[in-house]
């Protein structure tokens, strides 16, 4: 029992060592040549582009049913009016960073997972090595800077159309009138929430990606191996993004408030 | 110029013609408590084939490993082209693997790029090489192995024997002095085999390539040991028997139990009475 205890414990702080270790690594690679420039672009494409759609649904839908539900309890105070207020504070502030890091963890994490995971069982991450390029800057520099870079980018876009989902719901279902939605909505935001929608995405792009990557990266065991690195990859990084973003959460209401 | 590492004249002299380019002195390396290699040495001089036979599991791919700097021994000492490897940092290896080519087990193909992409993969992305001047390159080593009309193929569209062949043209695109196969011909039918002992014997023939064959294909082994490349006077390549002093650049390693259980000429493995290399060669 001892024995199975001290085998879990160094295990467990070899992950975090190596984890550290390729985190380190790509910094150094972010700031240093060799640059993939063409990886880069490609990578910006595939996570930036590659999520529009399902980053579209779920901010739509999360604002419409945010709309449906928030109606009935501020019915219950006289408050309906507000509904935009509600829906663009939780939007911004949490629901757009927070889901939209769910989906990239989804989408994004399990498929570095994946394909790292398979270079890996098939000898071509050995093969990338052999062949003179360093695997952490040919494959986990750009897909960081693309994670980084594109998760804020798509937060916006959750939150913009999350706030349209609300206001179809709040003009056609809940019947407030449209401008008092839209004043509403602008009066329920204030600079500091911006801020805050805006600088977690950063951190939770950063952790879904080099999660996913590191993940991939200390795949072992043939295809099996891929499979069980590829839901290692979405429940570890499911599950960053919810813890990195109460602690962003609780760094950021410090600083700025 | 984008072409295996230069050297200096003092070390292009010291590993000349009868040198030894990969020296590996009393390696040993473990897993744990699972010993995989334990004192291991032996020399490949140049132009030379070192085949390393040995059961699955002998350690026989270790050895490429250790030599790429891939695993790092935990004794001993290994030599590659005149620097000393078993310490060396990732980074300091980058420059020893610029002389290195290596064909792995099943290829290791890049599956999202074309075969012209995988053969040119490290004049294109590690070298300032013309973009032209790399086209040509890569027609040359597909011609060399006979698949120049495959170029704009991927990887899942070629046969296994294929694709072993375009891993040995990526190996050799970068013109490195020493090549590493692991087990080039595993799970290939005799006759594609044999197309891809061709290859191997005509890189040591021609381009003067040192070399490291791991297998446990002993018809492959004893075919490269036994053949050689010659260039007919009507100007075609041929794989012909080798006159016995020509067999003797290829010298044969047998592993067993992570330590050396052979090391001789192909005709010496033959005539062995070893009980273990008898029931390995039956």
């Amino acid at each position: 029992m001892l024995r199975l205890l001290e085998g879990w414990i160094k295990s467990a702080l070899l992950e975090i060592q190596e984890y550290a270790r390729l985190q380190s690594a790509t910094v150094r690679g972010c700031v240093t040549r060799p640059f993939y420039f063409r990886d880069v672009v490609e990578q910006f494409e595939q996570i930036g582009i590659g999520s529009l759609t399902v980053v579209l649904l779920t901010g739509f839908f999360t604002g419409a049913v945010l709309a449906l539900q928030t109606g009935i309890t501020l019915d219950q105070f006289g408050a309906r009016p507000f509904v935009g207020r509600l829906i663009s504070a939780s939007m911004i502030k949490e629901l757009g960073p927070v889901l939209t890091g769910l989906m990239l963890a989804g989408r994004v994490g399990s498929g570095i997972a994946a394909e790292l995971g398979s270079m890996v069982v098939t000898d071509q991450i050995n093969a990338l090595r052999t062949l003179g390029t360093d695997p952490v800057r040919k494959l986990v520099v750009p897909r960081v800077l693309a994670g980084v870079f594109m998760a804020p980018v798509l937060t916006v876009v959750a939150n913009t159309v999350g706030i349209i989902g609300g206001w179809l719901i709040a003009v056609f279902q809940l019947r407030v009138a449209s401008s008092l939605y839209w004043t509403s909505v602008i009066e329920g935001l204030y600079l500091e929430d911006a801020w805050m929608g805006l600088i977690k995405p950063f951190c939770l792009g950063f952790a879904i990606v080099t999660i996913g990557c590191h993940v991939g990266l200390r795949t072992h065991g043939g295809t099996q191996g891929v499979g069980r690195a590829t839901t290692n990859a979405v429940v570890a990084s499911s599950v960053a993004v919810i813890a990195v973003d109460f602690f962003v959460t609780r760094l950021l209401i410090t600083l700025l408030y | 110029m984008g072409f295996a590492a230069q050297r200096s004249a003092s070390l292009e002299e010291g590993l000349g013609a009868g040198s030894p380019v990969l020296i590996f002195d009393k390696v040993s390396l473990a897993f744990d408590d699972k010993v995989i290699l334990k004192d291991i040495s032996f020399t490949v001089i140049v132009g030379h084939t070192k085949i390393i036979l040995g059961a699955s599991g002998s350690g026989k791919s270790t050895i490429l490993k250790l030599v790429l700097g891939l695993l790092r021994p935990d004794e001993g000492i290994i030599w590659v082209n005149g620097e000393r490897v078993d310490q060396m940092t990732e980074q300091q290896m980058m420059k020893v693997r610029a002389d290195l080519g290596m064909v792995f087990q099943e290829g290791a193909l890049f599956d999202s790029l074309t075969v012209a992409e995988n053969v040119g993969y490290k004049l294109y992305e590690e070298t300032d090489m013309p973009t032209d001047q790399v086209h040509r390159r890569v027609e040359e080593v597909l011609g060399f192995i006979g698949l120049g009309e495959y170029s704009d193929r991927m990887p899942s569209e070629l046969s296994g024997g294929q694709r072993r062949r375009v891993a040995i043209a990526r190996a050799m695109a970068a013109k490195p002095r020493i090549l590493l196969y692991d087990e080039p011909t595993t799970g290939l039918d005799p006759i594609t085999a044999t197309t891809v002992d061709d290859e191997i014997i005509k890189l040591r023939d021609f381009e003067n390539v040192s070399s490291i064959l791991v297998t446990h294909q002993l018809r492959d082994a004893f075919y490269v040991a036994t053949h050689e490349a010659v260039r007919r006077d009507d100007g075609v390549l041929q794989i012909v028997p080798a006159d016995p002093e020509k067999s003797e650049e290829a010298e044969f390693i047998m592993l067993k139990d992570g330590g050396v259980a052979f090391e001789g000429y192909a005709a010496e493995l033959r005539a062995s009475s070893d009980a273990y290399l008898k029931t390995f060669l039956s």
